[in-house]
């Protein structure tokens, strides 16, 4: 889950990391307050979760409280890369003497953290990445000792920070990986890192991803999750623990295991191009036990989506057995009752195929289609989606 | 002959008397594995009883090793409790953990990954993978034994039901060993070790490889089959339809910006010569086809 920059700061603030004072407003009434109750010159940024806002107007410095709301008001909605801006952060002034760059972050490849750090910040990091690698420190961090004082000291030294800053930076250093392991992040960025014209260092903008499979050890954090954001298909997915994800075409897509869903997805959208490009509707993973309550609450959600003109159900019974997940099937439609009235191709293969096939062919449901094959279903079901 | 499992293996199950590993320590045990006892700290010295088999329930994993001679433990632990349980093996010296759980916060994986590293005697499949088995001699995991017998293909995914399906096109020609390595950001065996391992398995003749969208481990799997694998290989990768931006399922299955694309991971092992299929039923073809001409 990416946060929002106020989200971030926040965190950072908690955890001793020293940054701006800031106020979110959703109105430009509000950015007046926040500006008036922050004093002297203030910031107005845009709250969105992409890079470039900038660019894109999203960024206004404010001399009075007056420029505040104007600059709120120019700022709210504003569309930056598809992302509406519903929210501004305005944050206390800084007077900028350099700028520098730092991340911490989960190095897949290597399956330990990395640290980026440059002493040349408040560019594109991929730009300066590619141009001046040089640059840019790039420093394996250990999850058994992680970053304290001298490898902080060391990671600025890389990132060819002058002496006279290395003993300013390393504290924040250690305070930004102390975010990034007690929040279970799988980033913390922090770009511009600046010092002021008075010699403070102070994170400027800061950007944190969280570990939601870390979730359980953090009550806040379920409360960080941008509600106005999410689908409401998803919403409603999520409310019943289902693996969902909203896609754009026709046909609905239910299945088990990550990866068999990802695939059905992939050999729907090829089918599809056979009956004018019909495409997946969504991802829909009930994984192992397949009970009738999670196909029912699948199947709810999926027909909910009015996109939705046909289902495909692909189950490989490998643990769940093929009949289970058949009663499922008869049962979820019983209990829908009349609002199911969008045709299901259903695929059942592996344990207990035979059972499986003959408890569907036994409730003889008008709707509901047997394919003998992934590829056979697939393409059955994109056939009745492009009716 | 096989790789990381095989008849001789001694098993224990961590988390033995939970759900799960209670369902699955049946399963295994059905599947013919040698499983010889269980590990829970709060009903150590009980036992539990699956057919006709009483299995030990001990206090540790150290205590477990020094009973039965175990060499291989399973981990069915809840997320919450899975990295004391791993390091616990691992800290007992444990030759291969396989960690069947989902959901573990990836920080106490890079965590017991870097203490398996330093241990140098550990290694660890998983987490949140079907685990391995070796038709006909052990299963370590869920993979369904039933699906089919020994036969010379080695296998090695990210995925559970795509290992399943993939197994079930190919039953009537079967495996050396099939090894789920996990959907997680962070796994203990990657595709290339399992390359690696297929490559020196005199039983191997071929090798299907399957990944998905997160990461660039099968990019880099394409570069070592390149250097090193003689065998053939075929491949597949699924999620060409998954949006930007959006966790499908498995944690680590994501694309972020123009990384982690199944586009350049299909690429990326066509370069290194290795056929490619563009749906589970044509990789499965394209294998026979391969193993046919052999």
């Amino acid at each position: 889950m990416d946060l929002f920059e106020y989200q971030a700061r926040d965190m950072f603030e908690k955890h001793g990391v020293p940054v701006l004072s800031g106020r979110i407003a959703d109105t430009p009434e509000q950015a007046r307050v926040a500006a008036e109750e922050l004093g002297g010159i203030t910031v107005v940024k845009a709250q969105v979760k992409t890079g470039g806002r900038g660019k894109a107007g999203g960024v206004k410095v404010a001399k009075t409280a007056d420029d505040a709301e104007q600059a709120a008001a120019d700022i709210l909605g504003l569309d930056i890369k598809g992302h509406i801006v519903q929210r501004v952060m305005v944050a206390a002034g800084a007077s900028i003497a350099r700028e520098f760059y730092f991340s911490v972050l989960l190095d897949r490849a290597a399956r330990s953290y990395l640290v980026l750090c440059s002493y040349e910040g408040g560019v594109e990091i991929e730009q300066l990445a590619e141009e001046r690698p040089d640059a840019l420190a790039r420093v394996s961090v250990s999850p058994l000792t992680g970053i304290d004082l001298d490898t902080a000291r060391e990671i600025a030294r890389q990132a060819q920070f002058p002496d006279d800053l290395i003993e300013k930076v390393a504290p924040v250093f250690v305070q930004l990986y102390d975010v990034f392991v007690k929040e279970d992040a799988t980033l913390v960025e922090v770009n511009p890192l600046v010092e002021t014209e008075a010699g403070d260092i102070i994170a400027l903008d800061g950007k944190v991803t969280l570990d939601e499979n870390a979730g359980f050890r953090h009550d806040d954090h379920a409360a960080l999750a941008d509600k106005s954001a999410a689908d409401p298909l998803e919403e409603k997915a999520k409310a019943h623990d289902l693996n969902y994800v909203k896609l754009d075409g026709q046909v609905g897509v239910i299945g088990n295991g990550a990866g068999l869903v990802m695939s059905t997805l992939d050999v729907v959208a090829y089918a599809g191009e056979e009956f004018g490009g019909m495409t997946p509707a969504n991802f829909l993973d009930i994984g192992g036990g397949a009970s009738a309550e999670v196909m029912a609450a699948g199947l709810d959600v999926i027909l909910g989506d009015p996109q939705v003109k046909s289902v495909f159900v692909n189950v490989f019974g490998g643990i769940t057995a093929c009949d289970q997940v058949a009663r499922g099937i008869v049962q979820a439609l019983e209990m829908i009752g009349d609002q199911a009235t969008k045709p299901l191709v259903v695929r059942l293969d592996g344990n207990s195929v035979d059972e499986g096939r003959a408890i569907l062919a036994e409730a003889g449901h008008p709707l509901v289609e047997l394919a003998d094959t992934m590829d056979d279903g697939a393409s059955r079901a994109a056939e009745l989606a492009a009716k | 002959m096989s790789i990381f499992l095989n008849k001789d293996s001694t098993v224990i199950v961590q988390g033995i008397t939970g759900g799960e590993g209670s369902k699955h320590t049946a399963l295994m045990l059905a599947a013919g594995t040698n499983v010889v006892g269980g590990v829970n700290a709060r009903k150590a010295g009980t036992t539990v009883t699956h057919g006709d088999v009483t299995l030990p329930v001990f206090g540790t994993v150290a205590e477990a090793m020094a009973e039965t001679g175990a060499d291989v433990s399973v981990v069915f632990v809840p997320p919450a409790f899975a990295k004391d349980a791993v390091i616990e093996a691992i800290d007992a010296g444990m030759p291969l953990v396989v960690a069947i759980t989902e959901g573990i916060p990836v920080q106490d994986t890079a965590e017991f990954f870097a203490h398996a590293q330093k241990s140098g005697t550990t290694r660890l499949i998983g987490p949140n993978c079907p685990g391995i088995i070796t038709p006909g001699e052990a299963l370590a995991g869920i993979t369904p034994a039933s699906i089919t017998g020994t036969g010379p293909i080695g296998l090695v995914s990210k995925s559970g039901t795509l290992t399943y399906q993939m197994m079930f096109e190919l039953r009537d020609i079967g495996f050396s060993t099939a090894i789920g390595i996990g959907g997680d950001p962070i796994v203990g065996t990657t595709h290339i070790d399992a390359l690696e391992a297929f490559e020196a398995d005199p039983n191997t003749t071929a090798i299907v490889m399957i990944g998905e969208i997160g990461g660039d481990p099968e990019e880099r799997a394409a570069e070592y089959i390149k250097a090193h694998v003689t065998k053939p290989v075929v491949g597949y990768v699924a999620g060409f339809t998954a949006p930007e931006g959006k966790t499908m399922g498995h944690a680590g299955a994501i694309v972020s910006g123009s990384a982690g694309t199944a586009q350049a991971k299909k690429d990326a092992l066509e370069a290194a010569g290795v056929k490619v299929g563009k749906t589970p039923s044509e990789t499965a073809r394209l294998m026979r086809e391969m193993v046919e001409s052999l």
